[in-house]
């Protein structure tokens, strides 16, 4: 019935349609790449909507589109508090009162904002972690998606024909997307890799909104997908108050604090990945425009990418079933329909985890079969879409991907190049070289995430995986910028002490503490269990946390005991020290400000009506 | 930047809708294949949205060209001045 892809014709025309456009769009940016700036940041001079789509796009990978769906079907609607607290709140955050110092400072990358800020040693640090980061994720997101287009077996029919094994597929699948990302950012560095994230954004919506409309419409509508799950899947704020009556077990502190001040704050607002789209725009106004852009189309992505994962729940688990016919002619048919013991022991259209070995589903310790939640969203796909359309869906899987790869791809090459190239490595070069170095970045970064993607890992669902390593990276990263920006007595020192102290009370807090059901290991608890979460949410935000917490502290105690920088450096940089962006020359509506109230208002009301 | 990417992009959506339609049209009374959504024909349906969409995004692209090469190119970045093209 389901799990595999009978692609046609049709199929393998739109999804190489696609390629051609994006390597079309790549080859066309070629002559307008003249100088490193417009490598690297796209010649300052994209519009605000171009960049504001690109903003969410940029993270709109693996973790978002597969990884929300599963977390959908795990968690129910509670999910969705990762847009509207893990989000919305920070991009507003960040478009009006961080963006003038990212853009007014003339900075080329969030860890050159550092140096000027505080010092040469503190960009160091965050250029380095934040190198191996992009490379860790880009490799993930590569590693994700061989993963499903075996699991899919998209390309199984075209293997067949061809007369190649089909254990190939999962390194033709690498070797083809990072081929296609390496040769877009190539040509037309971070315009091309922002032109492409845009034209993901619109494919994602054209493949999964006619899924979405589908699924509902079999179901029954809002009112009979509330019908099918468990009271608690379908309300976003029921049962926060404590933890043990929330499926996603985490309480309204974890929530407010870890995910949305915490970790939610220190992704949109401090990760290269995401500002870099931003400080590609035109102008201070585009620029603070942009994540408010943004924010718009991601108070909605809920419906598009969790919806999926809850319908997949909701569907009633198929079953082998005998049907008996008689036949107008006396004679009697039994039709068998089998279905694998993934589907028959899963739940939904979500399957179970099957140990290779027994051929047994794989169960948890309260003996409930252990489901791949990460198979709900590609399964809707293959339930619903007949031919035509299915290939346009796998498209815009694909594209997401890709896409995610990119962002992080030209990050990457950014960082590499302006932050550890060109600071340490050779100084004082011609732009021709620093552009040529850029490119040859581009190629050792796809080559290095490909190294990780082989690297395979073994987590049940990517999204956690990804919140771990955000959580020791990013989560003290936020107070570092909170501090340099809003308090202009904190000092190069004070920054790079509580970095590494947070960063340090992150990783200690994982090895001493453990989630109810897991084993000490990789999901925490390898120093000692003092401490045990409900559920491995609640433990990645409780780290955000501490790590944050301890970062604040020691960055200001450390920073009372050093000497600040004298004020005339700051200026541009602390709050204090600089003018307010001027906006009265736009028309109030245009302004950013007004942006931002209207985009508050609008998550506000969501969240009251899927309260 | 000269290149304005809603034409691309237009043409991109306008190409897919104009397959996706012709395909839904051609396969209209196929039931079977149907079946797996609902009896819509999906393809048909959705084809004739993306084109409409894809046509939208290409003429605002081509206005927007148009518009741009009557005007003088408008100041960007304010330190840096927009190089000749």
């Amino acid at each position: 019935m389901i799990s595999a892809a009978k692609l046609t014709s049709v199929d393998w025309l739109i999804m190489l349609l696609y390629f051609v456009f994006v390597l079309g769009i790549g080859f066309a940016l070629k002559r307008y790449m003249k100088t490193s700036k417009d490598f690297f940041q796209a010649g300052r001079a994209l519009p605000a909507w171009i960049c504001g789509l690109a903003f969410i796009s940029a993270n709109l990978g693996a973790q978002e589109v597969i990884g929300m769906g599963a977390s959908g079907a795990k968690y129910g609607l509670e999910t969705a508090h990762f847009y509207g607290i893990g989000a919305i709140p920070a991009m507003i955050f960040v478009g009006i009162f961080m963006m003038p110092f990212y853009y007014g400072s003339k900075a080329r990358s969030v860890p050159e904002f550092l140096r000027m800020r505080f010092d040469e040693k503190t960009r160091a640090l965050n250029a380095c972690s934040f190198a191996v980061m992009t490379v860790f994720s880009s490799g993930i997101s590569m590693y994700a998606m061989a993963r499903l287009i075996q699991a899919l077996h998209v390309f199984d029919s075209l293997f067949q024909t061809l007369g190649l094994p089909p254990e190939g597929i999962f390194t033709f699948s690498i070797v083809l997307s990072a081929i296609i990302v390496l040769a877009y950012i190539f040509l037309g560095g971070l315009t091309s890799a922002i032109y492409n994230e845009v034209l993901q954004f619109f494919l994602i919506i054209a493949g999964f909104l006619p899924l979405v409309l589908l699924g509902l419409k079999n179901i029954g509508g809002w009112s009979g997908l509330k019908a099918t799950l468990p009271v608690a899947y379908m309300h976003e704020w029921k049962g926060v108050m404590h933890a043990s009556t929330n499926p996603m077990g985490i309480d309204i502190i974890g929530i407010g604090m870890g995910l949305g001040f915490v970790l939610g704050a220190g992704y949109w607002c401090t990760d290269f990945l995401v500002i870099q789209t931003a400080m590609a725009s035109k102008n201070m106004d585009s620029a603070r425009k942009v994540p408010l852009i943004a924010a718009v189309p991601k108070m909605l992505f809920p419906f598009l990418v969790i919806l999926p994962g809850l319908i997949a729940i909701g569907l009633p688990t198929p079953h082998s079933v005998t049907t008996v016919i008689h036949n107008p002619d006396g004679s009697i048919v039994h039709q068998i329909n089998v279905v694998s013991v993934q589907q028959s022991e899963g739940r939904g259209l979500v399957p179970a985890k099957i140990n290779p070995v027994t051929g047994k589903a794989m169960t948890m310790a309260d003996g409930q079969p252990l489901l791949d939640y990460d198979m709900a969203t590609p399964n809707m796909l293959l339930h619903y879409f007949p031919t035509g359309i299915l290939g346009l869906g796998l498209t815009a899987l694909l594209a997401s991907f890709m896409s995610g790869m990119a962002g992080n791809v030209t990050a990457f090459n950014t960082v590499f190049t302006y932050d550890l190239y060109q600071s340490y490595i050779h100084k004082g070069a011609s732009d021709r070289h620093y552009m040529a170095v850029g490119r040859w970045a581009t190629v050792g970064g796809i080559l290095l995430s490909i190294a990780t993607a082989y690297a395979a890992i073994s987590f049940n669902n990517i999204m956690d995986t990804l919140q771990l390593v955000f959580s020791f990276v990013n989560a003290p990263l936020f107070a570092t910028f909170l501090l340099g920006m809003f308090w202009k007595r904190a000092t190069g020192h004070g920054a790079f002490a509580g970095l590494i102290a947070g960063t340090g009370a992150a990783i200690l807090h994982h090895g001493l503490t453990l989630p109810i059901e897991a084993r000490p290991g990789i999901h925490g608890g390898w120093i000692t269990v003092i401490h045990h979460y409900p559920s491995d949410m609640a433990q990645n935000f409780y780290g955000a946390i501490y790590a944050f917490g301890i970062n604040f502290l020691v960055a200001v105690v450390v920073s009372l005991c050093t000497k600040p920088k004298p004020e005339a450096e700051l200026v541009g940089l602390v709050h204090s020290l600089t003018p307010k962006p001027e906006t009265s020359h736009l028309v109030w509506w245009k302004r950013p400000e007004a942006l931002a109230v209207a985009v508050l208002i609008g998550a506000i009301a969501l969240n009251i009506f899927f309260a | 930047m000269n290149l304005d990417l809603r034409i691309p992009m237009g043409l991109m959506f306008s190409i897919i809708g104009v397959i996706l339609t012709a395909f839904g049209a051609a396969t209209y009374s196929n039931t079977e294949l149907y079946a797996r959504s609902l009896g819509v024909n999906a393809n048909l349906w959705w084809g004739i949205v993306l084109l409409v969409f894809g046509q939208i995004m290409f003429h605002m692209g081509r206005r927007g060209q148009k518009r741009l090469a009557a005007l003088p190119p408008e100041p960007v970045d304010e330190t840096t001045p927009r190089r000749g093209h």
